[in-house]
């Protein structure tokens, strides 16, 4: 019966069909910009209420719209004195943020990319064994060990310094893991040429392997950027001074602050401009080195 | 090893030291000292401990407070991990089907990847804050008297929530990758099999994407139990008291707060073998999952 009608109607037969596609299309459409919208709107809110008075928020909570506090609170946020001591603002914590996520980001890719470079290319009796203590690493977060690394940092006196912000982050396997992936998959030929040609392992290092592993690299450090900018517990614990603060580490104080009852409007403006500060950066990042970045994620955890 | 690699000797362990070191002293020295003092009655004022054997962990066992924790974490890491990886799931199938806007559709369904975990919970804090907060007001007209921290349902709610939201672009970054990866042989050849869109989607599309869903599965049970501990800190206030927690919260609360040292480090090694099992059954799964690349 079908049959019979699907051949006799032969002429109407793709208007139908593709009128059927766009409906689809349509649906498709929709259900990416309903996720697009939750994704985006919380923050596109969070920024419109940035544009009122700390009176309007108190009152009313997140607003819909655009008032002239903008500039204000974006200001306030940046350069007024705040905290206990009165010794922080926003371009200290900015700084901090910058120092921590550079230099985990750089600290991991240089100690990693020279581990894998030993275990990878080198005779060595020991490298499997090496290996797999370093490996091992990649088994247990720092969340699980966070009080004996919090007393290890402490009897070293690194507390509030950056060393001991930076250093127990990377004492982790990814990068190492990863960089050791990648060396594995160059071909072997490229170091037998380069020992023909008399090119010693330091040389064959610098002047071969980094430059091949450019983008891989690139693709690391923005992963490791932001998580390391992202790090909230580590900071937490280890850095009591407010002048070593990170926005992040920062947005405990702010919570603290106004969860507090007392006699003055609680500053909403400036702590939901602080709370933009602290993403602008790596969502910055995320977005234009998007190719890098998926590639570096997608290829890394295999 | 490459077979032609470079016999130097001195070199290769220069190059693994700091490495090794960083590892010795802010890994495998914590861990052991974790471990040991697992079986140990620290003193609150810190004059000495004494051996207490398997007394911390029989403690946690009978514990009621413990036993409501990993309860919990139980059922918010699996409806985080549920919802997080169907939702993006349905993103990037959409995603990947669509021709028009492809590119903007991936931008911004990604990008909160970015955000750090307690900045997502200080928002998450606005949106539910008990008076004007719009989704508390949203579950009030629906007849829900939702009250954020005052609440055990409601916190665990908006716990679970801004969770979701927060973890949904890394499971859409695999599974559109994972999408793209299939070659177009197999789309068209599937095209000329099977007419349902649907049934294509789940007798050639699903099973072609289970390993990466059981990669992420794993990375998902992972985020939930540890990198979601900004969103609680934040959305409780850094006050618990009746609040819903996760292991790793109590981990920090028992040791940091209640000078538990005993048991905090008990419940540190629980969590170890869990992960140690977590990840036993990841490598599983990727030695599968190179067969299928």
């Amino acid at each position: 019966m079908t049959d019979i009608t699907e051949t006799h109607v032969t002429s109407p037969a793709p208007s139908r069909s593709t009128k059927r596609i766009r409906w689809s299309q349509v649906f498709d459409h929709t259900i990416l910009c309903t996720g697009a919208f939750f994704m985006l709107f919380p923050v596109l809110l969070v920024l419109m209420t940035t544009s009122f008075e700390d009176a309007d928020i108190v009152r009313n909570g997140l607003q819909f719209g655009f008032e002239g506090q903008m500039l204000e609170n974006f200001d306030a946020a940046m350069f007024e004195a705040a905290g206990f001591s009165k010794a922080i603002t926003g371009t200290r914590m900015l700084m901090n943020s910058l120092i921590l996520g550079f230099g985990f980001a750089i600290g991991k890719i240089v100690i990693s990319m020279m581990a894998a470079y030993a275990i990878v290319y080198f005779r060595l009796r020991f490298a499997t064994f090496a290996f797999w203590i370093i490996f091992t690493t990649l088994l247990l977060p720092l969340e699980v060990r966070i009080l004996p690394s919090y007393e290890a940092i402490q009897s070293l006196g690194l507390a509030n310094t950056y060393s001991g912000l930076i250093i127990p982050l990377i004492a982790s396997a990814t990068g190492t893991f990863f960089f050791r992936q990648f060396f594995r998959s160059i071909p072997e030929e490229l170091v037998e040429a380069a020992r023909i040609d008399g090119a010693g392992p330091i040389k064959f290092f610098i002047d071969i392997l980094v430059p091949l592993s450019r983008t891989m690299i690139a693709a690391i450090f923005i992963i490791m950027f932001v998580y390391g900018w992202n790090q909230y517990l580590w900071p937490t614990l280890i850095t009591t001074d407010e002048g070593m603060f990170t926005l992040v580490r920062g947005i405990k104080q702010i919570v603290q602050v106004l969860s507090q009852t007392g006699a003055m409007i609680p500053e909403y403006g400036k702590a939901l401009a602080l709370s933009l500060i602290a993403m602008i950066p790596p969502v910055l990042i995320v977005i234009f080195f998007q190719s890098w970045f998926v590639k570096g994620l997608t290829e890394s955890d295999k | 090893m490459k077979r032609a690699g470079f016999t130097t000797v001195w070199l290769p362990i220069a190059l693994l030291l700091p490495q090794l070191m960083i590892i010795a002293i802010f890994f495998y020295w914590p861990a052991a000292w974790a471990v040991q003092s697992s079986f140990y009655l620290q003193d609150p004022f810190g004059f000495g401990s004494t051996f207490v054997g398997v007394e911390n962990y029989t403690d946690l066992m009978t514990n009621t407070e413990y036993g409501k924790v990993a309860r919990f974490t139980l059922i918010y890491t699996a409806l985080v991990t549920f919802f997080s990886l169907s939702i993006a799931l349905l993103l990037a199938v959409k995603a990947d089907k669509v021709i028009k806007g492809a590119k903007s559709y991936r931008t911004l369904l990604m990008w909160v990847y970015a955000i750090a975990p307690p900045v997502a919970g200080f928002l998450g804090l606005m949106f539910f804050d008990q008076r004007n907060g719009p989704m508390t007001e949203m579950f009030q007209t629906l007849g829900w008297d939702f009250r954020l921290g005052a609440d055990y349902n409601s916190t665990a709610t908006a716990m679970v929530i801004v969770a979701v939201w927060k973890q949904i672009p890394v499971n859409f970054i695999f599974f559109l990758s994972g999408l793209q990866s299939i070659p177009k042989s197999v789309r068209e050849a599937a095209l000329i099999d099977n007419r349902s869109a649907s049934g294509r989607f789940w007798d050639v599309t699903f099973p072609l994407l289970a390993p990466t869903a059981f990669f992420l599965l794993i990375i998902n049970i992972t985020y939930a139990l540890f990198d979601t501990f900004g969103i609680i800190d934040t959305l409780v206030r850094s006050e618990p008291g009746n609040n819903p927690v996760t292991l790793v919260y109590k981990v920090f609360v028992d040791g940091f707060r209640g000078n538990d040292l005993g048991g905090s480090s008990a419940q540190s090694v629980i969590l170890m073998v869990l992960v140690l099992l977590l990840t036993v059954f990841q490598f599983r799964l990727i030695e599968r999952r190179i067969h299928y690349t």
